[in-house]
Order: structure tokens, then sequence, then C-alpha cells
């Protein structure tokens, strides 16, 4: 017999260095055990993309500076290879990244994390030169000025002239003049123009709505106008006031977002998320590269962290699927395809993604019978059903969007070539074993999958998965333990009961 | 529910599913064997060298277009029996037992066309009851005439044995009678008739029918306890060389008695399950040890099977092979 101390001794070590790991940060950078009452920090990322020509490339971004109900706490720009700095330019702050050649696809990142401070307000600031008038051409000419007396009319400061003016070029059933004047222009370039044109110092700013880990956002316009004091903001789609709590306006001037020298079809993205990490140790991990910072993933750009944040969640469904297969006894069709449910489950949210899951594969398996009928090899029956669940996931999605139940959107985070081979399997079980085994088997997947689904959903759990990444040792060590449990399932000391009367 | 505590279960030694898994197959059956049992005709073809016998085989249908083969000759083929080569649990296995003009008669009475079987034969060759979906081989065998005797206690199809093998020693057996629950399948889970059998003799031990006991066939009526096996010794001859065809050191033989023919080997199982400890109302722990712990194993099959006959018997008169009781109400 093989000695099993070297395995067990592998498993203790795999143990006690995830938990020694972890207890380590904790104590050298202050990365709390607990999620919870921390100040809650967005980190946001600007992305940069082009393509560089083989010349010398300068790369200039607009850079946000004191936005309103946000504070500053740190900056930092990754681009191998590029030299950076932070430059003003008549007033305005930009950062430029230059690289004396470059060629082909070239990524550069801007980093800033903001808090939000509602005492951040908008500075006092100097009014600007009253602006000249537009010249507009006939007949706009006509139009522009008869808006602006409807609106002088019901208002009377520059505020209220502007509310008045988003109202009508934006009311549902603009009137004849509003309507020329948005066949000739863009929504967001006319209303600067035409306050200006009223005299009103106006510019379009970019501002960025905060959600949690959302990639490839653009800036959404806003709207501001200068009344004397201090510039106001505009909701320039509803009219509001004010910017709201979840809106960073990351540019505050007219100028251009992104400039490229030497470098074609730039673009610029915005990913964002949000942290519980204490703003201080997280500045005190970001600019400590040695020590234990180097193992946190808070190095990798934005994008991918969001992304690491689900994969890192995989491990604790792998280990619930072990856990009730090898002592419960649980059996579930097909290993791992709980694991994959769990995960849409996170997109979903629990009682939407069970409802539609059900719903796919019912009305699916009733589909799958008549493709039984149909003789067809099994590679093309599999495909035929692939097809068919993505039919099926529209549908649901149509009909749930046209009761109200903005819910059936969400049927696309199921993976559909997983759905299609549940739905098979189900089908070849009811024929071979009967109905009742597509029951114990579906609900036995169901129930694995809501409980992985429980665990990865805990605030705990994807705080701990992600902020200390070293415990997943922990879990290794104790689905490889699982591995070696030969003792009775759960399951089995009801399905041997009967033996109870041979006992001696 | 009804549940055993896992100490009572640990006195009785019964087999858990993880032990099985772990202790037994992981140690002592090699990966690179498993093809050998996992594919019906590589068996085949493997038993005959070691002097198993195993059902004629009529034919062999590697790809789809062998398919209209099969059409010209089903005309001549009479009974048959349609196994996918890699399937397994007895899964997508046809038995056709006779004609009725164009149609033809399946084991369980139904009546299919040819149509049917040929739709069989291409989900076979797409792999649909292979173990993990790969493409597989049809095998067309000669259909076993059951000898008479097993014959009438098996409701439909063809009663089998289930013998296990570990390191050539039978150490435990079962005899697998289909019935109308089990829609003429010898799978015990589908509701097929177990009867734990004496290593010593072949000779009944105990039944169970969806893992309760049961005294007589619930389709046939006859008592289950009086039932013994032909032949018994050659069986388990069989059975003990198939380790030496495989190497596979814990196993599952499935032995069928043909009429004519005498014993034979259906198909071999790297995986067998833990019903049979139901069967015999016995676990397989203490067995399994006792061989573990022989200083001198046997080097022959004859050696091997004399030694497990004399030690795993039944004593006379053991109460594990009780005077026949008052039949409780089933």
């Amino acid at each position: 017999m093989r000695s099993r101390r070297p395995f067990y001794a592998g498993v203790f070590i795999l143990l006690i260095t995830g938990i020694l790991l972890s207890a380590l940060r904790h104590y050298e950078l202050d990365i709390p055990w607990l999620p919870g009452d921390q100040q809650t920090t967005w980190l946001v990322e600007a992305r940069i993309d082009f393509e560089a020509v083989g010349d010398p490339v300068r790369a200039s971004l607009n850079l946000p500076e004191q936005p309103p109900g946000f504070r500053v706490l740190s900056e930092q720009a990754a681009s191998p290879g590029y030299g950076f700095s932070v430059v003003r330019k008549q007033g305005l702050r930009r950062g430029e990244w230059s690289i004396r050649q470059a060629t082909g696809p070239q990524t550069l990142y801007f980093k800033a994390q903001f808090t939000r401070d509602p005492e951040q307000g908008t500075p006092v600031s100097q009014p600007p030169p009253a602006p000249e008038p537009v010249f507009w051409e006939e007949p706009q000419a006509t139009a522009v000025d008869q808006v602006l007396s409807v609106a002088r009319q019901r208002s009377s400061t520059p505020e209220s002239l502007t509310r008045e003016l988003i109202k009508l070029i934006r009311s549902s059933d603009p009137d004849q003049n509003a309507s020329l004047l948005l066949t000739e222009n863009d929504t967001h370039d006319l209303l600067p123009e035409l306050l200006r044109h009223a005299g009103i110092p106006a510019r379009t700013v970019g501002g960025l709505v905060l959600e949690n880990a959302r990639r490839l956002q653009p800036l959404k316009p806003f709207l501001e106008i200068h009344n004397g004091e201090r510039w106001l903001t505009f909701n320039p789609r509803t009219g509001d006031q004010g910017v709201p709590d979840n809106v960073l306006l990351w540019r505050r001037d007219a100028t251009s977002l992104l400039d490229v020298m030497g470098g074609e079809a730039s673009e610029v993205n915005f990913s964002m998320m949000r942290q519980t990490i204490p703003a201080l140790s997280l500045a005190r991990s970001e600019a400590t590269q040695e020590g234990l910072g180097f193992l946190s993933l808070y190095q990798l750009p934005v994008e991918e962290q969001g992304m690491f944040r689900t994969l890192l969640l995989l491990p604790l469904g792998a280990l619930v699927v072990a856990f009730m297969r090898i002592i419960i006894g649980v059996r579930t069709s097909g290993t791992f395809m709980p694991v994959l449910i769990a995960v849409a489950f996170l997109q979903t949210s629990l009682l939407p993604g069970l409802v539609t899951f059900i719903a796919v594969v019912t009305v699916g398996l009733l589909l799958r019978g008549y493709l039984s009928s149909l003789n067809l090899l099994l590679v093309s029956r599999i495909a035929t059903l692939i097809i068919l669940v993505i039919f099926i996931s529209a549908g649901i999605s149509i009909v749930g969007y046209q009761m109200g139940f903005n819910p059936g959107m969400t049927v696309t985070f199921f993976p559909m070539v997983i759905l299609a081979w549940t739905i098979e399997r189900m089908s070849i079980l009811w024929e071979e074993e009967g109905a009742r085994e597509v029951v114990v088997q579906g609900a036995g997947s169901l129930i694995v999958a809501v409980l992985a689904y429980l665990v990865m959903q805990a605030p705990l759990v994807g705080h701990l998965t992600f902020n200390f990444p070293e415990l997943h040792l922990v879990v290794l060590a104790a689905i490889l333990l699982l591995g070696r449990y030969t003792g009775y399932k759960l399951s089995e000391l009801h399905r041997f009961e009967p033996m109870s009367e041979h006992e001696p | 529910m009804k549940w055993i505590s896992p100490f009572r279960l640990a006195r009785l030694g019964m087999l858990s599913m993880n032990r099985r898994n772990v202790d037994y197959i992981a140690r002592y059956n090699d990966r690179a064997s498993y093809p050998l049992v996992d594919n019906k005709l590589r068996t085949k073809l493997l038993a005959a060298d070691y002097g198993v016998a195993t059902p004629g085989l009529k034919q062999v249908i590697r790809l789809q277009h062998d398919i209209p083969r099969f059409r010209e000759q089903a005309d001549q083929l009479g009974s048959l029996a349609i196994k996918p080569a890699k399937g397994s649990g007895g899964k997508g296995i046809v038995v056709i037992t006779g004609r009725d003009g164009d149609r033809f008669l399946k084991g369980s009475g139904n009546a299919v066309d040819l149509a049917f079987l040929e739709r069989h034969l291409s989900n076979i060759l797409a792999g649909l009851y292979s173990l993990g979906g790969s493409p597989d081989v049809a095998i067309v065998e000669d259909l076993i005439e059951c000898s008479p005797q097993l014959n009438e206690q098996s409701f439909e199809g063809v009663p089998d044995i289930r013998i296990v093998v570990f390191q050539g020693y039978p150490v435990m057996a079962m005899l697998r009678l289909a019935s109308h629950a089990s829609d003429g399948k010898a799978n015990l889970h589908q509701g097929a008739i177990g009867v734990g059998l004496d290593i010593g003799t072949g000779s009944a031990l105990h039944a169970v029918q969806f893992n309760r006991t049961v005294h007589t066939h619930p389709d046939t009526g006859l008592p289950l306890n009086r039932l013994s096996i032909p032949d018994w010794r050659t069986l388990l001859l069989m059975a003990s060389r198939c380790y030496d065809a495989t190497g596979l050191g814990y196993m599952g033989a499935d032995m069928v008695i043909d009429a004519t023919d005498g014993p034979m080997l259906l198909e071999l199982n790297a995986r067998p399950g833990l019903a049979i400890q139901m069967a015999n109302g016995q676990g397989l722990l203490p067995r399994l040890r006792h061989i573990e712990a022989l200083r001198r194993p046997h080097l022959t099959a004859e050696e091997r099977v004399d030694y497990a006959m004399g030690r795993f018997g039944a004593p006379l008169m053991s109460p594990a092979n009780p005077e026949p009781e008052p039949v409780s109400s089933p």
C-alpha cells in the first residue's frame, strides 16, 4: 500500500501556506477580514487604444480636476515604455504620454481613485467673457429667435432659461421651430449654442455614470452654464439641475477628450469598480511594490480585476459540488453543470434565473420530444437544440419584456451550449430511466446550483476570495481531502438501510 | 425515510461508493486496461484468447454506410442482440427475439420496424450510448438462448450472473432476473431482481428488488430461494481467467448460461456497482480485506477459484441460508 503521508503533508502545507499568507497580508497591508463599513471608493480606469504607425507618438488625455461631489485619492498611469506627465495647458489638466517610436496596437491606462464627498461643490470662478452671438443661417436664425423668445417669456434667470430650453428641445412633441433646429443640429451641440446665442456662457462636459464592475463605458454629455458666479450642471436629457450622485464629471471643458499624434483609430473607454477597502491601505498596497503588495490583484487593470472577481468565485462553486456529490451523494446531471448555472444566477439574481432556467429546459424538453422522432444524428440533434434554445431564450426575453419583467432579458447570461446538452441528457434520461430520474437529477442539479449560488454571492465570500486570493489554497486542500474521503455518503445511509435486517 | 447509522454499516462490512473508488478501483485497476473492458468488441476478442466463451458475433457496424449492409442481412439474422461496443449499464442494447412479418419483435414483446433499428444503429455510431459521447461501433450478436431452468425464473429477458472478481478471486456473486418493472433489463436500479449466490455452491442466499427483500419473483410467483446455478465452478473459472486477460484487480464479470453452449461471458465492468452487497445481505469489505491480506496469492485460476469456494462459501445451515421461513407480504 502506498504511503498516504506525503499526500497529507502536502495538504497540510497548502492549508498552512494559505492561512499564513492571508494573515500576513492582513497585518502587513491592513486588508480587513470582513467586508462592511469601510468607505466606498471608486476605481475608474481610462483605457486608450490606438494603432501606432511607426512615428513618435504623443497621446494627451483630458484629466478630471476637482469633479463636483468627489475627491481624488490617487492617480496612476500605466503604459509600458511610455513617458508620462501631467501638464497644464491653458489652465486645463491633461495627461501626456510620449514615446520615440511605436508601431502596432497600443494600450495606455490611466487609473484614478475617487471617493464620494458631498462637501466638494463647484468652486466660485470668474465668469468667462460674455459669448458672442452665434451666426445662424436662415431659416434657422428665425427659429432660434422664436425658441429663445418663448423660453425667455417663461423664465427669469439663466438657470430657468436653460431648463425651459431643454424642455422645448427635448419635448416629445417639439414645436415647428424646435423640430427645424433638431433636423439640422445635434442636440448636444444645439443647446450650448442656443445658450451662447442668448449671451449665457455654456459648454458640454463629459460625465461617467458610476456602476459597479462596468466595462467599456463612454462619457455621457452634460450641459453646463455659468450664472455669473459658478458653473452649474444640467442633465440635457431631463433638464434636472445639479450633478447626480452617481455621476463623475470627467471632462469639464469643451476641449477634446483625447488627442493622439502618430497614431490612428484611437478610442478611449472607461471601466470602473466599487471597492470597499480602506482608502489608506489601498493607497499603500498600490504604492509599495515590495513586500506582499505584489501579490495583490489590485495591480491588474480594472477591466481584468472585474473578471477575476467572478473567476475567483468558481473554486467555491466547485467545492460545493464536490461536497454535495461526495459527502451528501446528490445526483446531478453533468458534473459541473450546476456551477455554470450558479454563475449565471449571479448575473440574473436567483428567482428570475431559476424561473428562466426551468422555463427554457421545460420548453426544450417538449421540443426535444419531437426531435427524437426525426431520426437525426447526435451531432446535428445537439446543434438543432442549440438553435432552439436560442429561439426559446429570445421568446422568453420578448414575452418577459412585453409583460414588463425586465429580468426576461437576463436569459442571455445562461451558457446556451450547456443548456442544450442539459436538455439532451435529460431527454435521454427520460426515455431510458423514466420521468422520475429526470426529476431527481434535475432537482439535484438545481439544489446544488442554488447552494453554490448562495455561497458565491455572499458578500463575505466575494470579499475574501478577491482580497485574499491565497485562501484558495485552503479551498484546494479541502477539495483534495474530499477526494480521499472513503466513508459513507449521506444518501448511502438511506440506500443501505435494508441491510439492518442482516446484522448479526 | 429510514436511515442506518454509519457505524452499523461499518460493522456489516459494507463497501461504500467512495471507498470503492479510492481504495479499490483507483488502486487495483490500471487505467490503461480500461479500454479492454469498456469496449465489448475488444473484450470479446481478448476473452477468446483465454478460453472464455462469448456469444457469437454476427456483424460489426463501424460506419454509417455499413447500415445498408445490416438492412440486407437483417432478413436472415433471425434473433439477435444489437449492442453499442462502448455502452455502459446496459444502455443502448436492443434484443430482437423474432419476426412478425416485416416487423421485429423486441424482448419486451413490442414490435418495431427496420427504420427504428437503423435509427438505433446510427445513434450508436454517433456515440449516444458510449462513455463520454465518443464515436462508437455497433455489434450484432447471437441471441443467448437461456437454459430452461433459469429462464422460467426470469419474467422477460435473459438472467445474467454478476461476479465480482478481486485480484482474480471470485469474491461475491448474484443472479439478476429481469422483471416487468425493469422492462426486460437486468439492471437492479431499474427494478430487476438481484439474487445473492453462494460462492461455494451457486445456490441462492437471499433476494432483493428495489433494495427490499423479496422471497418470490413478483411476476412469475416462483420462490427464489431454491435457485441453483448449474456449471457453477466453470462459471467462476471463466470469471477468474478474465483477471489474467485484463489485469484489472477489481472488476465485475457478467456471465450468462446458454442452453446449448453453456457459460459465457457477456461483458466486463471495471466499476462494478454496490448493489451486489444488498442482494447477498453481506458486505464486501471483509472478503476484499481477506484477499488483500493473503501472504501468497494463488497463481492459477483453478487454485484461486477453489480457494474462494472453500473460503467464501456459506457454511451449511448458516443463518444466511435459513430454513424456509414464513413468507412475509411483499
